[in-house]
């Protein structure tokens, strides 16, 4: 179901298919290397470390520091109509790093370098197929959709 | 180990070209480079291309080039890593040189960038990213520059003038290059004043896509002795790295760990430090790409990048003279050509044949081209005979 993932996909088939399946119930998961426990995030099914094929998801906290940011005012296919838009690259509390859109709880003069930000999973409202993502919030912001289905 | 020598050089005009075809623009780079050297077709072995096939709408470009340049049936291949993708081309003629296999290879980089339509860009530029985790979200290569540059204001207190200063720098030196997309000079006020295309980066802190080609003929040592007409420019350094292909993987946000690498290798090879090097081509997709060069090249400290164009420590007359060709700012990119273009104005420079744009006393250059978001870094280092 990784189809699901992103505001536009571009990627149907991977080993790590469950992640969006976890992400619309409204978790966000990390992987952990069967073999030699490495944390990975983004998930990743086959092991950087000791190369091992097993792997396992685990849950993270969504809270990170942000560490960099725009605002995308020349936009790509896709985002057309979303431009001007906020993007971030934050470093997770767990482990690893990752990029998202700004949500509503941030304004964009309230976006500063190593602020802290949550994670929250998003389910996209505005196409009739599955669309799950997710943005970042203030702390202490909750995963506040329900999933309609 | 033979050392590998250019005997040649062609360079079309840079811009936009509807007038001939990808092979065209080739065919032009590779007349002008035989001319350059006085050379006979009958000397070349084989070609390397550099390009980047997504822009074109000819598939498999390699053959119908080699075609084109009448050279079949002799060996011809394509390399491909994005932006570097004419350094990796020098790279694998290198090699094929190195390993007495080729003794005179032609290395041609090209790009037709103009063929596409307004929303097949587009939808090429939504892909630029790892397409799993992050262009999903509408990254954008002048946005992934743009959060280095965030973040390299961050660190050090670089700012939006200093990176204006690159532009300015660039565009004062594409004036004085007749091949170049952009002959103007521009002002300080009006980069910064320019639309924003991802914060803190607007239109004139990024590079012109254009179309183009540019040839460099190597040689091994005793092939470009004979040939070379005692003007032969030596490749003695040639570094090659690689980094994450997502930012979300990247050990730093403020600098290329490939540049890095590259130079490391390539300084070793050559014998030299950073503080030999008296030109430079450096990568300046966007003028924060040039400022991090500067850094990754060794040419200053990390963080003292933004005052290092300030203080006009890149023009001609400060320490390391800079892209006084225009760099990719002014003279444009067509991709696939770039890095063999810089390796075009490393032999005028050594050879002391670059008229306004001259660097006094060059004997020793340096170009450092990057694919991608510096996925993909070369350095190179020449030396004059």
């Amino acid at each position: 179901m990784f189809e699901w993932f992103g505001k536009v996909n571009y990627c149907r088939d991977t080993k790590v298919d469950g992640f969006a399946t976890h992400l619309r119930a409204g978790r966000l998961m990390g992987s952990a290397c069967s073999g030699c426990g490495h944390l990975s995030y983004p998930p990743r099914a086959d092991c950087p470390i000791c190369r091992s094929g097993e792997f396992a998801f685990i849950e993270l906290s969504g809270k990170g520091t942000l560490s960099t940011y725009t605002t995308i005012f020349a936009a790509p296919a896709g985002f057309t109509q979303d431009a001007p838009f906020h993007l971030g690259v934050v470093d997770l509390k767990e482990a690893g790093r990752l990029l998202a859109p700004f949500g509503d709880t941030i304004g964009p003069t309230e976006i500063t370098i190593d602020m802290a930000v949550q994670i929250v999973p998003r389910l996209c409202d505005e196409t009739e197929s599955i669309k799950v993502y997710y943005t970042l919030e203030k702390p202490g912001t909750t995963w506040f959709k329900t999933d309609p289905a | 180990m033979s050392k590998v020598g250019i005997v040649g050089i062609g360079h079309t005009v840079f811009g936009r070209r509807s007038d001939a075809t990808v092979q065209e623009l080739a065919f032009e780079a590779y007349r002008d480079a035989l001319a350059d050297g006085a050379l006979d077709p009958a000397v070349i072995e084989a070609t390397v291309i550099g390009s980047v096939p997504e822009y074109h709408k000819q598939r498999s470009l390699a053959g119908v080039i080699q075609e084109y340049l009448n050279l079949n049936p002799k060996p011809t291949w394509l390399t491909e890593v994005a932006c570097a993708s004419g350094s990796a081309a020098i790279r694998t003629a290198w090699l094929s040189i190195k390993a007495g296999v080729h003794d005179v290879v032609a290395v041609i980089g090209c790009q037709k960038m103009t063929e596409l339509e307004t929303a097949e860009i587009l939808a090429l530029m939504g892909r630029v990213g790892d397409v799993q985790w992050e262009s999903g979200f509408g990254t954008t290569f002048p946005g992934y520059y743009a959060m280095f540059a965030q973040r390299h204001m961050h660190e050090f207190g670089t700012t939006a003038e200093q990176l204006a200063q690159v532009a300015v720098k660039n565009h004062y030196y594409g004036a004085r290059n007749p091949k170049a997309l952009f002959q103007k000079e521009i002002t300080a006020d009006k980069a910064l004043a320019s639309d924003p295309v991802a914060s803190p980066l607007t239109v004139y802190d990024c590079c012109a896509n254009a179309d183009g080609a540019a040839c460099v003929i190597l040689a091994g040592e005793s092939a470009a002795r004979k040939l070379g007409g005692g003007r032969v420019v030596w490749l003695e350094g040639n570094g090659c790295a690689s980094a994450s292909m997502s930012v979300l993987r990247r050990s730093s946000l403020t600098g290329l760990p490939s540049a890095r690498e590259a130079a490391a290798q390539a300084y070793r090879m050559a014998g030299i430090t950073a503080r030999d090097v008296k030109v430079a081509e450096v990568h300046d997709c966007f003028t924060i790409a040039e400022i991090m060069a500067y850094e990754d090249l060794g040419f200053c400290a990390e963080g003292a990048g933004g005052a290092f164009v300030a203080e006009r420590q890149s023009y001609i007359g400060g320490s390391t003279p800079v892209n006084v060709d225009g760099g990719l700012k002014a003279k444009g990119h067509p991709v696939g050509a770039t890095g063999v273009s810089m390796a075009c104005e490393m032999v005028h420079q050594l050879r002391a044949e670059a008229g306004a744009r001259q660097v006094p006393g060059a004997d020793v250059g340096l170009t450092h081209n990057v694919g991608g978001i510096g996925q993909y870094c070369f350095v190179n280092v020449f030396v004059k005979d």
